[in-house]
């Protein structure tokens, strides 16, 4: 009687497991259906360029004729004979060591003073976050107006004061500062992240804090940065991509400095690097060996290091920031 | 009833055909005259005189329609042939590519179609046969050129007391500082010559538009770069440096922030900011555009001391054109191309409406050329046999970034010692060339 019933109810079970199997097997269908769009993008988008410019990078490619591999004669290039790339990563290195830091804390500064404002919140919040939707062409036309050695109104109010301003960005010494200006000024994106997280930051742990007879700036040190960190480390790491990436602010800059606005176009002109060659930045480099001089196979090899290069970087900081990054409710 | 529904259905049937027939006759008419795309580079007014020529040729061969797009810069034009959309003509401005176009086949080899047609390139002067092949194989035709002469104010020369134009590069210092004009904190308030490497197109920073002035040779026999080996390099180099001196950097740096754009009409030239300079053809036609009352004068460029000889040459470019890869209609764009490049008559009126410099032989002497005793100048400059274009390498013009990175700082004070400078530059053009030939040139 047992065995019978054991042999019936044999198949029922595996009739039974059979279902679940096919029931799993349609939610993953409909999980990889509903990631398909995505999926396709990332692929066509992301995978096939990263995939293609790794094999460039051991080519000559032209952009007219079929790559030709030639093996690390590229690599060759980059790392022993260009006399650009240590320049131009020079002028990256500067971006990351004094723009980024000084981007992140003028937009903390910034947040910090409209989260304790009592008045006109709205309007200031505006303000500040205004500058960031100007587009970055039209900001860096503007900067180039405003801070023209000659016809500048800046360095016509600094005469004025009876000093002689500085040739900004004509100046090898003064256009990545001036540059640096310029993406302060537009740091409205930042700053809007850093008052939400601020304005988010626990009550309680302020009033406790204020209860135990701590101070604004001990506030400021042990309750603030603490609550904020994951959003400073954000905001670090978008920040050195974006630095990596640099690319519009220069090139308009270097153009329109240069005296050449009508031929920003032209190629049979090369203002990049422009004064000096101390705005060639990384990706200003990648952009004229691939598309002014149709290097491709070399502008690939730049880009395989850059993506090296940022992919390290941003382990670094992320491997370092478990020092002092915390996140509430975390089990340590 | 039956007759009336047989008459009707005739009647219907008759129509049809007819409609159909001229539907037939006018699709025919349609498709008659193939339409040539031909992608220029110029714009504005520049584009509208290319039209007005291109429409000329239309109206004589009705087989074709031209259709002329301007504003075209070499990214797309590797983007269409990288693509297979193409136009059946192509042009650019940049000479220096035609290393890759020649060499990767996007443009079409012209030499089955020459010698189809017994066409001699020997109709063009050697420069304009230089930068419109690589390595041998043809693949471009010149299609006017750039020419590089001297303009000076004469109404400034005449209130400093010089009679004429400057023939030696310290003759041209001298005038400079002679014509030049400070304010009370030693500003420039004129300049008698701007030297400053990257002011206007006269002072390229690659250096292009003084080495024929110097004599000075960028490769030796042996496809090296020689920029440390040819004195001619130095002496330009040092010719430069001690004018910029002279004016003090940060002045000149001031000056050149607060000078107009190149082609507005505040051109410093054409305002009288500046007394003499070297500049294009191009600027006779934007003075009489834009300041036709202006008293000035042309004459080619000063040149080195040491080689007098040089004297009447020039630095010169020019506008390539040829056929790309994929093209629709090979024949009509080749007849087209062969009417634009050698026949002196679209030459001329081109010339005039634009005043760009001609580039057959015949086209440079033709009667239809508007006389001009400024725009003659240029005209001699460009028949002269030691005015030189830049080389065409497989680095295109790569190696023009290498020397600017150097004469740039040199002029700022931050190169050191030019000799071990230059030496250096020699190593990097070579390591670049090396680079660029990686994958073999044909």
């Amino acid at each position: 009687m047992t065995e019978t019933a054991a042999a019936a109810a044999a198949p029922f079970t595996l009739e039974r497991r059979r279902a679940r199997r096919r029931a799993a097997w349609r939610r993953r269908r409909l999980v990889l259906l509903l990631m398909a769009p995505w999926l396709i993008g990332f692929s066509a988008f992301f995978g096939y360029p990263l995939v293609m410019s790794v094999y460039l990078s051991f080519t000559h490619y032209d952009l007219l004729s079929s790559p030709k591999w030639i093996g690390l004669a590229n690599y060759k290039y980059l790392f022993r004979d260009d006399p650009q790339v240590g320049p131009a990563v020079k002028n990256t290195l500067w971006l990351i060591g004094i723009m980024v830091p000084l981007q992140v804390l003028f937009a903390f500064g910034v947040a910090l003073m409209l989260a304790r404002a009592k008045r006109g919140v709205g309007f200031f919040r505006t303000i500040f976050y205004l500058p960031a939707l100007a587009p970055p062409v039209a900001a860096t036309m503007a900067f180039v107006y405003l801070l023209n050695p000659a016809t500048g109104p800046v360095n016509i109010i600094l005469e004025k004061l009876g000093i002689s301003g500085p040739l900004w960005f004509q100046s090898p010494q003064w256009s990545k500062p001036s540059l640096t200006l310029l993406s302060i000024w537009g740091v409205g994106t930042l700053m809007i992240i850093f008052l939400a997280a601020i304005l988010d930051a626990p009550r309680q742990l302020y009033e406790s804090a204020e209860l135990d007879g701590a101070g604004p700036f001990q506030r400021l040190r042990w309750v603030t940065l603490p609550t904020i960190s994951p959003v400073i480390l954000f905001s670090v790491v978008i920040s050195v991509i974006a630095a990596l990436q640099y690319f519009t602010q220069a090139y308009v800059a270097a153009n329109i400095a240069a005296g050449q606005a009508s031929q920003a176009g032209d190629q049979t002109v090369n203002n990049l690097g422009y004064p000096e060659g101390s705005t060639l930045f990384y990706p200003v480099l990648l952009y004229e060996q691939g598309f002014k001089f149709f290097n491709m196979g070399y502008a690939s090899a730049l880009t395989v290091l850059l993506l090296a290069v940022a992919f390290t970087i941003t382990v670094l900081i992320i491997r370092h920031s478990r020092r002092w990054v915390h996140y509430a409710g975390a089990v340590k | 009833m039956r007759r009336g529904v047989i008459a009707a259905v005739v009647l219907v049937g008759v129509a049809a055909a007819v409609v159909g027939g001229t539907a037939r006759s006018s699709a025919h008419a349609g498709t008659k005259a193939d339409t040539i795309t031909v992608w220029v580079g110029w714009s504005a007014r520049e584009l509208k005189a290319f039209k007005s020529i291109a429409a000329e040729y239309d109206k004589k061969h009705s087989d074709v329609n031209i259709k002329v797009v301007g504003g075209i810069n070499d990214d797309k034009i590797t983007a269409a042939i990288r693509s297979g959309n193409v136009p059946d003509v192509v042009s650019s401005f940049t000479s220096a590519n035609v290393g890759s176009y020649c060499k990767s086949g996007a443009w079409l080899d012209l030499k089955p179609f020459l010698s189809k047609d017994k066409l001699d390139v020997n109709v063009f002067p050697k420069t304009s046969q230089y930068y419109t092949q690589f390595n041998g194989k043809r693949c471009a035709l010149p299609f006017l050129a750039d020419v590089y002469g001297f303009y000076y104010n004469k109404k400034m020369f005449k209130a400093a007391g010089l009679k004429g134009p400057p023939k030696t590069m310290s003759q041209l210092t001298a005038y400079a500082k002679k014509l030049t004009k400070r304010g009370a904190n030693g500003s420039i308030k004129v300049a008698g010559f701007n030297p400053f490497l990257g002011f206007y197109a006269g002072n390229a920073p690659d250096l292009s538009a003084y080495a024929p002035l110097f004599g000075a040779k960028y490769i030796d026999g042996g496809g090296k770069s020689q920029l440390s080996k040819d004195p001619a390099w130095g002496r330009l180099l040092r010719w430069q440096k001690n004018l910029v001196d002279f004016y003090g950097y940060k002045n000149l740096q001031k000056f050149n922030a607060g000078a107009a754009d190149e082609f507005s009409a505040s051109h410093a030239f054409e305002i009288g900011k500046l007394a003499m300079m070297i500049d294009g053809e191009w600027r006779v036609a934007f003075v009489q555009a834009e300041h036709p009352g202006l008293d000035y004068g042309t004459a080619p460029a000063p040149v080195d001391d040491a080689h007098p000889n040089l004297y009447g040459a020039g630095y010169v470019n020019g506008t390539i054109i040829g056929i790309p890869k994929g093209v629709k209609h090979k024949d009509q764009a080749w007849a087209l191309l062969k009417y634009l490049t050698f026949n002196a008559h679209p030459l001329a009126l081109f010339s005039n409406a634009i005043r760009n410099v001609p580039t057959t032989k015949q086209s440079l002497n033709s009667p239809e050329i508007k006389p001009d005793p400024r725009f003659k100048t240029f005209l001699n400059i460009f028949s002269n046999p030691n005015s030189k274009t830049s080389p065409i390498t497989a680095a295109g013009n790569a190696y023009g970034t290498l020397i600017q990175a150097f004469a740039v700082k040199w002029q700022a004070g931050h190169a050191g010692d030019l000799t071990k400078g230059l030496q250096k530059l020699d190593k990097q053009i070579d390591a670049q060339l090396k680079q660029a030939q990686a994958g073999g040139v044909p």
